[in-house]
């Protein structure tokens, strides 16, 4: 179990790495389905069995999609051209800034103390106790949620569609 | 063997930093697109260690609730960089400086 943990960690970092330090954007793209993969049997080992089935049909599947749509209809060939600004000075401050992000986060990880919480209802499958929660307690925000899709659809429609003059 | 929660505590925090740093050294408005998306993924994992831990289900009703948002980000995103390449021909973010005064 921890070896897999491992393993599927690993993958999805190196993944990651190459998303971000890819030059071509399609080549990121593609990395980072294999990263949503890694992560989504990370799911799988921490008995979240739907969240990783959504992840893949989501994330790996529907979102993905729709990047490597745009990125093929930009139709970008070259890479990134060199910037005004020296562009290793930016990339020092950005590391530098993203390390220092890391270590407030590392430090309140290891800041927290951990208490047992309730057990699981017994005797209910995942994507079952899911449900059940889904519908009761859960109930609003998941009602709030198809009108969030639903302004998302027109707004992308309507974006889309009108020549921003 | 199960595993810890701080194992999944200390990916997320490493994911969530590669995400920064794409975001911080990137250009293209589509890769720093992505790294959001890495860093959304980064707090979904979080999530899904600690309703391992607890043995409670809300942590991946989180999630389920974060993805939806996620793919609704995602829609009207890439409908504005869509947009902005119809208006600009690029998508490099330190083009767009019209609103720096």
């Amino acid at each position: 179990m921890q070896i897999l943990f491992f393993i599927l960690g690993a993958v999805a970092l190196i993944s990651g790495g190459l998303v971000v330090f890819q030059k071509h954007p399609l080549r990121s793209a593609l990395w980072l389905i294999v990263n949503f993969f890694a992560v989504a049997g990370i799911y799988l080992l921490a008995h979240a069995e739907f969240i990783a089935a959504i992840q893949v049909i989501v994330y790996a599947g529907a979102i993905m999609v729709l990047f490597l749509f745009v990125i093929m209809l930009m139709n970008i060939r070259q890479p990134e051209a060199d910037p005004k600004i020296p562009f290793i000075g930016r990339k020092l401050a950005g590391i530098i800034l993203a390390g220092f992000t890391g270590l407030i986060l590392i430090y309140g990880v290891t800041k927290a103390t951990l208490t047992a919480g309730k057990e699981m209802a017994p005797g209910l499958g995942n994507t079952e106790s899911i449900a059940r929660s889904l519908f009761t307690d859960y109930l609003l925000p998941f009602e709030v949620t198809s009108v969030l899709l639903l302004v998302a659809i027109v707004g992308a429609v309507v974006l889309a569609k009108s020549k921003l003059k | 063997m199960v595993v810890p929660v701080q194992y999944y505590l200390a990916l997320s925090v490493a994911l969530f930093a590669l995400g920064v740093i794409g975001v911080l050294i990137r250009r293209n408005a589509l890769v720093i697109y992505m790294s959001i998306e890495m860093m959304l993924n980064a707090v979904n994992l979080a999530f899904i260690g600690f309703a391992d831990y607890f043995k409670a289900v809300d942590g991946q009703m989180f999630v389920f609730f974060v993805l939806t948002v996620a793919a609704a980000e995602v829609a009207v995103g890439l409908a504005l960089i869509v947009a902005i390449f119809r208006n600009r021909g690029d998508v490099y973010v330190d083009n767009l400086n019209i609103l720096k005064w």
